[in-house]
């Protein structure tokens, strides 16, 4: 327990009998790379809004260091934030803004003009400080943002979808420089985004959350690779979904075929989702096949062919670098330990 | 918990400056006593009095004959106008936006005053007309400034669409143009009468014959003191503004059941 | 559809009603008649230097001055209070704001009387608490009082419109840096509010220093403003050339602070009522 920073022990929230989040319990590591992962309205950005100071949980603890910090308004904990819109000061310009924080500490006015400079520095901005932050480009005010908190050396940062307003190509090249100061300072980072790729790309830990409510919790590899439910294995990359019952140990009924996979510990006769990814499943000749069907479409999509195959009356998404003609009829093969079987879900 | 009691007392206190002396001026207009601070007694006799001075029934009659005709030229002349502003090229259009804005920010008396040397100067005498030239002169900078936002707004190709469809540039202007700045017209026209029936300073200068609007029998009476009949008629005009805010109120809410419904069906 | 000509009849219009009569002003200002005839000269305007006008003048500036700093101070908070992101009837409050607005000025200024006259109210309250009857009418106190209670809420109004529109997350984030609430006031909500304030400022201040029914009504007949003075040189003294002149003072007076509350409010891109 006392080798956690920040700790949430059984948290809740609910606005007005609605739950936003319910019994959440996280715990987080100095240096950690962290997100919260999951569709818009599921609790992360309550969460994260909670570790910040800015909403007051319904039920539960939350820690840091081993001190309840419940009841510790904002301005005394020590995390900063990087706001969904950046929440830029209008009336202030770049250096007022980013100086803020150490002019409420009353810091020494060469001090403050120093660390300032610095982290202008670090966040590419230099010679920047007397421009009006509305005279900024979105990047640039992400930047702005992303300096303001950082220059008042926090334990923890939290950040609220920070590239969520920006265009793609932006995002990427944000992603990789954060990531890379995040290492560089040695910060723990909180991070909240409903976007899987970013997720996978920056994190040491990924915190997926569905329904106010902690689906998985784990290393990027571990999240993709070994989704718990088949929320996750749908939320995370695409993933094809069936309907299956658990015969016994490694054996899987898809539909009506009986096939072998690498999962054990179900009970008897049991139905779990069959969850399969588009690119581990290999199109082979009809007769080689687990399953046949019908090409229905193939898309281009760069790196690989997007291929709509119905079978058993329902369609699979297949990634492939060779592609198959519409039209054509196949088979279908999957590995045994590409086939992931999970627990129902009821929700 | 206890700044919440305080800021809820201040807000209080606020509101009790704002409306005890008019609901102070409502209650005495019930008294039977003419001037003293002591209840003597329930009683109608200022309405009475108020609905048989003829002078103040004049002057009901030209606040709202002013109000209406004065509000219905300056939307027509208004709205003309912006119609034409929008099509300026840019610098006329600055020097006439800030003729525009010229009597609104102008001090009222200013405004009355100079008004008065032309009608003098042309030996116009003062009286209803120059009382209701006056009152569409200050008007209409309103009509403008509420019109020219919904001119703006216009799509451009939307007149021209009409006429590719075979209308006549006056139907394309009453189909298609007009329905389209309605809102912003009857804004001006409303904001117009309110001005009008409200205005005081500028009317008091520009009249005369024996023409008085409302403001200025307040006035002229007041000077003299406390008159329980202005009591009377101040308690009757806070009545009906009340029940107009009440009525709009009430339609404005309809008009959203109504449109929840129709979305829900 | 180019029909600039739509605009013509206004054009007519504001050069008839607009242009020629602040003409004739100016002309007024800076004419005297004399035995020969009317004669340019700046006269009017020396007049007008003399103490006993300037007096007025420093009068109305400071009355205008001090009920506007009264407006703002009772109306700072009360605005604070409506845009307060928590308040339930936000909208029945704020109607009762705007309600006065819609009450004739004149009788809003006329309802004072029957509570501040000798017998009046207060002073018959006063009377049965056995307390000294007060002058409360017909001086400095009643005219300032006048100003407040008419102006009030073009100065609570502006300032709640600025007020209501400051995003939640900038004070979010004034409170992540690490501000105490009374530091989030002074460096993050004060200074946005205020185009507001100015927008206030002027609404307060530009009828507060023109008015002449406020002081006539509540300061009685002796009791002059430079709106009086005006008023009294048009229709009782009859020197128009004198009246036109202080009327072109009292124009630029108010026409050169507008100037600069415009330009403060475009450079902070700040709502107000106009």
């Amino acid at each position: 327990m006392d080798n956690y920073l920040i700790s949430l022990i059984n948290v809740s929230k609910d606005y007005n009998g609605a739950e936003a989040i319910k019994n959440v319990t996280l715990n987080i590591k100095k240096n950690e790379f962290l997100t919260m992962l999951g569709p818009s309205g599921c609790g992360k950005t309550t969460t994260l809004r909670i570790i910040g100071g800015f909403e007051y949980p319904s039920s539960g603890k939350l820690l840091f260091e081993g001190t309840d910090i419940i009841n510790l308004p904002p301005y005394k904990r020590k995390v900063n934030t990087v706001f969904q819109k950046y929440a830029l000061f209008p009336h202030l310009n770049v250096f007022e803004n980013i100086a803020f924080g150490l002019k409420i500490k009353k810091l020494d006015p060469k001090i403050i003009s120093k660390k300032v400079g610095r982290i202008l520095e670090l966040v590419s901005l230099s010679g920047y400080e007397k421009r009006s932050v509305n005279s900024l480009s979105g990047g640039q005010q992400q930047r702005v943002a992303i300096a303001r908190a950082l220059v008042n050396e926090p334990e923890v940062l939290l950040l609220d979808e920070p590239l969520g307003a920006l265009d793609l190509k932006l995002r990427k090249g944000m992603q990789l420089e954060l990531k890379a100061m995040q290492k560089h300072l040695g910060i723990t980072f909180i991070y909240v985004t409903h976007d899987q790729e970013e997720a996978l790309t920056m994190s040491d830990t990924i915190v997926v959350m569905n329904g106010g409510m902690i689906q998985q919790t784990g290393t990027p590899e571990a999240i993709y690779n070994e989704p718990v439910n088949a929320f996750v294995a749908d939320f995370i990359g695409e993933s094809n979904i069936f309907d299956g019952v658990m015969l016994e140990d490694y054996q899987v009924k898809i539909f009506d075929k009986m096939v072998r996979c690498s999962d054990r510990g179900f009970d008897k006769n049991e139905p779990v989702d069959v969850v399969i990814r588009p690119e581990d499943i290999k199109i082979v000749d009809e007769t080689e096949g687990i399953f046949q069907g019908i090409i229905k479409s193939v898309t281009f999509k760069g790196v690989h062919y997007e291929m709509i195959v119905q079978a058993k009356n329902m369609e699979w998404i297949i990634h492939s670098t060779k592609m198959r003609p519409a039209g054509n009829s196949v088979g279908l093969w999957v590995d045994p330990y590409d086939i992931h079987i999970m627990k129902k879900v009821t929700c | 918990m206890v700044s919440r009691i305080l800021k809820r007392a201040y807000m209080f206190s606020l509101y009790l400056f704002l409306y005890a002396p008019i609901i102070v001026l409502a209650f005495y207009s019930f008294n039977n006593s003419r001037t003293r601070g002591a209840w003597t007694g329930f009683t109608f006799k200022w309405y009475l009095a108020l609905f048989q001075d003829r002078q103040i029934m004049t002057s009901l009659y030209y606040s709202l004959s002013i109000g209406v005709i004065a509000a219905f030229v300056a939307t027509i002349i208004g709205t003309l106008a912006a119609l034409g502003i929008n099509h300026l090229k840019p610098i006329p259009r600055t020097v006439i936006m800030n003729l525009t804005y010229l009597p609104v920010l102008n001090p009222d008396i200013v405004t009355g005053i100079s008004l008065m040397l032309l009608f003098i100067f042309v030996r116009l005498k003062l009286g209803f007309l120059t009382l209701l030239l006056s009152h569409i002169t200050f008007n209409i900078p309103y009509v403008i400034l509420s019109v020219l936002p919904r001119v703006k707004q216009l799509d451009q190709n939307m007149y021209e669409a009409a006429l590719d469809l075979g209308a006549t540039p006056g139907l394309a202007f009453w189909k298609v143009i007009l329905p389209e700045i309605m809102p912003g017209v009857v804004t001006g026209w409303l904001l117009a009468f309110t001005l009008s029936l409200d205005d005081f300073v500028i009317s008091f200068f520009n009249t005369g014959s024996g023409v008085s609007n409302l403001s200025i029998i307040i006035y002229s009476m007041a000077r003299r003191g406390i008159n329980p009949k202005i009591n009377a008629l101040s308690t009757l005009l806070l009545v009906s503004i009340l029940a107009l805010l009440v009525t709009v109120n009430l339609m404005m809410s309809r008009q959203r059941h109504l449109k929840i419904r129709e979305e829900s069906e | 559809m180019k029909k600039t000509w739509a605009a013509y009849p206004y054009l007519f219009w504001i050069i008839i009603f607009t242009i020629i009569p602040l003409g004739l002003l100016i002309f007024f200002s800076i004419t005297v008649q004399t035995a020969s005839g009317i004669v340019f000269s700046l006269d009017n305007f020396r007049r007008f230097l003399e103490p006993v006008y300037l007096k007025v003048l420093m009068r109305s500036l400071s009355l205008a001055a001090l009920s506007t700093v009264l407006c703002l101070l009772l109306g700072y908070p009360a605005a604070q209070f409506l845009a307060a992101h928590d308040l339930k009837h936000r909208n029945t409050m704020v109607l009762l704001m705007v309600l006065p607005m819609w009450i004739n000025f004149l009788l809003r200024t006329y309802a004072w009387l029957p509570l501040l006259e000798r017998k009046g109210l207060i002073n018959y309250i006063l009377g049965r608490l056995g307390l000294p009857s007060l002058n409360l009418l017909y001086n400095d106190f009643a005219v300032m009082l006048g100003m407040v209670y008419n102006f009030l809420p073009f100065m609570v109004l502006p300032i709640y419109s600025v007020l209501s529109k400051i995003d939640r997350s900038l004070i979010e984030a004034a409170e992540d840096l690490g501000a105490d609430p009374a530091l989030v006031f002074r460096k993050v909500v004060f200074p946005l509010s205020l185009p507001g304030v100015f927008s206030g400022i002027t609404m307060v201040f530009m009828p507060a220093v023109t008015t002449f029914v406020i002081s006539r009504l509540l300061g009685g007949g002796q009791f002059t403003l430079i709106g009086n003075l005006i008023e009294q040189q048009f229709l009782t003294v009859g020197d128009w050339n004198f009246g036109s002149a202080i009327s072109m003072v009292m124009m630029a007076v108010i026409l050169i602070s507008m100037g600069f509350a415009s330009k403060y409010e475009t450079e902070q891109e700040g709502g107000g009522l106009w």
